[in-house]
């Protein structure tokens, strides 16, 4: 049975990573995996998607309407643009960092505050995570993604130790401790 | 060893083991990483060209010399490299030559949807067609021997989803190739005489292909268990999704040579089955095919000739349940992509937007200079186009225009066919004004170096192209340089040399902000007591700048402290830190 998982945020909030962690630690336990995104006008802030499929065979390498097991989404309305991917019964992790879009800088838009709350009244299941605050407590911003993969572990069928391993085989080596208590604060909250 | 790879890693470590010794490109997306990864090897030579037919003709002497050798390009950059391919089919390689080309159905990151297979058909060169990592190592690996065994350059299509998604590749070791360098005047030179005996050649070659296409097993048969009502012939990531969406139930030909293409295997195929689907993105060329060889099958009827494919088109087209999906009442903002904060292009568009100009775009990071709120750009064609755009324009609209249109291109463009454009105006003198927007490397495609860097693919030090002596030489007498973080000197300059009645190049000098060596300085912040919510800012288009509790706020995560802002507020609302 293929698992999916989207991870969707920002340009340049750091996706790539947690997407290529996830993918190692699944071809380490012996799936087959395909990991797929879009380069080039994403990298510049635009809305960037990463599907990561895994199972016995897995053919396609992307995720459609009503087929994500799990969403991680580094921003709150990336959430919400993304959340038609999920299955009635599957999780959304989202990260509460609220990161305005040019439509709303320039004041042609609203920034939807309320979209959490009207995710929930719809019946999705949300897990929301200030992952902004706990990476900066851990010590760095840019540990966010590790704070989401984190989470996302807390629903996988998984040894946490397989997740930290993969982690460390991941980051720089003067990064790992960092990134370590940044999964441990995902993971515990 | 098993690894996950994108697509085009897979392609570069296929060339790389199938002894390919030589690869000359020039970045474009999807394609550019195949080049980028194949530059990691130590033993092997590897260039950014400054186009496609320069690529491609350089990847053609390697060839020649005898050293197996590869370009790689997108969809577009093939219609640069049109000339030589043309003709290479009809030369012949000596040791094998594989041009890579990666289509963008769904235009990601493209002007226009074209299918590459088109190319094949009109060249008469043998195309393959991987529909995954594992197919694109091995295929790029076949294509040397197809190429050496058929006498022909071979032709290697990509699309998005399989040049960026990674599946799991089986990796082999490297053979190296050699063959002797002799001189053979009928072969290589492609004077009338000799072009002639040769074109018999390449009809015969593509015969020998078409039976090679009947039985090497590239195109195969996957019979399925479940009924014969009808089949699916398809090719590249479309076989994912059928297989996605029908899993072994149906029976599937999967191409994997789409040219040429197979004739008694599709035949014996829709003998087999009802009723034949042809699933294939963009044009119907496979579905062209079966109805020219006389077997009836269904195709752009059903599934669409725009865009992308999904497991989703086809479930749709066979009416499939739909999966059940959340639905939200809010509207969501759009998140397009754009300008980075500190980007130096964002400057000079603010003055040519505030000058009320026409101006003329071009390919790269720049063509976001169109969006809201600077909507700077009046047109964007191809590579190149905006220098020659310029002069057809200038000389149309004559003193109608050319004191209030420029055209903008990016350093990168600009060595890839701007300068023969320039060379035009300078010849046939139009009043022009070309602003080229010298950020010193390839940005949109992430970076790559170019002949205007001063470094080569590898980041070694390399020649340098010295835009100003080069606008001289080729005859435009006022050549001037600007800081686009300083819109005075900006605004001043480009008046200037509008005013002027002559050519003239204005060239916007600053790094993109995203190089390495480019260290940003302390972000701003704004005083709210000073600032008056006038909105100035919010015409710039900073995605640092945002509007909050009725004043302006600086985000300082994003911020580099370019001070672009500081100098548009009339209010000095703009600080420093420690002011």
């Amino acid at each position: 049975m293929t698992k999916n998982v989207m991870i969707v945020g920002v340009g340049g909030q750091g996706s790539l990573l947690a997407s290529k962690l996830l993918g190692k630690l699944l071809v380490d336990e012996g799936y087959d995996v395909k990991v797929s995104e879009v380069h080039g006008m994403s990298q510049r802030g635009g809305s960037v998607v990463t599907y990561v499929r895994f199972g016995d065979r897995v053919y396609s390498p992307v995720i459609e309407n009503g087929e994500a097991d799990f969403i991680v989404s580094f921003e709150k309305i990336e959430a919400a643009r993304y959340v038609q991917n999920l299955k009635k019964d599957g999780t959304i992790i989202v990260n509460t960092q609220q990161i305005d879009p040019m439509p709303v800088i320039i004041g042609a838009a609203e920034y939807p505050d309320a979209i959490i709350d009207e995710m929930k009244a719809k019946g999705v299941h949300v897990d929301d995570i200030d992952a902004l605050s706990l990476a900066q407590q851990a010590g760095s911003a840019k540990a966010c993604n590790i704070v989401l993969m984190g989470r996302l572990a807390k629903y996988f069928d998984m040894p946490k130790e397989k997740w930290i391993a993969a982690i460390e085989k991941s980051v720089k080596p003067q990064f790992v401790e960092m990134n370590k208590k940044a999964f441990e604060l995902g993971y515990n909250f | 060893m098993k690894e996950l790879m994108i697509g085009n890693k897979a392609i570069a470590r296929g060339l790389y083991e199938a002894g390919c010794a030589v690869i000359s490109s020039y970045p474009g997306t999807p394609s550019t990483e195949i080049t980028e990864e194949f530059a990691k090897y130590d033993d092997v030579y590897c260039e950014w060209a400054p186009n496609e037919k320069v690529a491609m003709e350089a990847a053609f002497g390697s060839a020649l010399r005898g050293k197996r050798s590869a370009c790689c390009m997108k969809h577009v950059g093939l219609n640069v490299a049109a000339d030589p391919l043309f003709t290479m089919s009809y030369t012949g390689v000596n040791a094998g030559m594989v041009i890579c080309v990666a289509d963008d159905p769904g235009m990601h990151s493209s002007q226009n949807e074209q299918d590459s297979r088109h190319y094949a058909i009109a060249a008469k060169i043998p195309m393959l067609e991987p529909s995954d990592s594992q197919e694109a190592l091995s295929y790029a690996k076949l294509a040397y021997e197809l190429s050496e065994t058929y006498d022909t350059p071979v032709l290697l299509k990509m699309c998005t989803r399989v040049a960026h998604s990674q599946s799991i590749v089986e990796v082999g070791e490297r053979a190296e190739v050699v063959k002797p360098y002799e001189k053979n005047p009928q072969k290589y030179i492609m004077a009338p005489a000799n072009a002639i005996k040769r074109h018999p050649f390449v009809e015969e070659r593509t015969a020998k292909l078409t039976e090679y296409a009947e039985t090497s097993g590239i195109n195969r048969v996957e019979e399925g268990d479940g009924s014969r009502d009808f089949g699916i012939i398809t090719s590249s990531t479309s076989y994912q999704y059928v297989k996605e969406a029908f899993g072994d139930s149906v029976a599937v030909l999967k191409l994997g040579m789409v040219n040429p293409l197979p004739v008694r295997l599709i035949k014996d195929f829709a003998e087999k089955v009802g009723k034949v689907y042809v699933i294939e993105e963009l044009d119907p060329i496979i579905e062209n095919h079966c109805k020219t060889i006389g077997v009836d099958v269904v195709g752009k009827d059903k599934f669409s000739i725009l865009g992308e494919f999904s497991q989703k088109s086809i479930e749709a087209a066979f009416e499939m349940a739909d999966k059940t999906v959340f639905a939200l009442d809010t509207d969501i903002p759009v998140r397009p992509p754009m300008m980075c904060a500190g980007c130096p292009h964002r400057g000079m568009y603010y003055v040519l937007a505030k000058n009320k100009l026409t101006v003329l775009g071009d390919i790269g990071c720049y063509t976001l200079g169109a969006m809201p709120p600077l909507n700077a750009l009046d047109m964007t064609l191809c590579m190149g186009a905006s220098v020659s755009g310029l002069h057809g324009y200038n000389k149309a609209g004559g003193d109608e225009t050319e004191n209030k249109t420029v055209c903008v291109i990016g350093d990168s463009t600009f060595m890839h066919s701007g300068v023969t454009g320039l060379i035009n105006i300078a010849y046939n003198q139009s009043n022009s004004t070309v602003i080229i927007l010298d950020n010193s490397i390839t940005g949109m495609t992430g970076h790559q170096q170019n002949p205007t860097t001063g470094y080569s693919i590898k980041g070694d030090p390399a020649g340098k192209v010295d835009l100003e002596s080069l606008c001289h030489s080729i005859g435009i007498n006022s050549v001037r340089v600007v800081d686009p973080y300083n819109l005075e000197e900006c605004d001043r300059v480009v008046k200037e040399e509008l005013a002027k009645n002559e050519p003239s190049v204005i060239i916007s000098r600053r790094p993109c902000v995203l190089l390495k060596y480019v260290k940003p300085k302390k972000p701003l912040h704004v005083n709210p007591d000073k600032c008056k919510s006038c909105k100035r800012c919010m015409k710039f288009g900073c995605p640092a700048i945002s509007f909050r509790d009725n004043h302006a706020v600086v985000d300082p995560t994003l911020c580099i402290g370019c001070g672009v802002c500081a100098q548009l507020c009339a209010f000095d609302a703009f600080e420093s830190e420690g002011e």
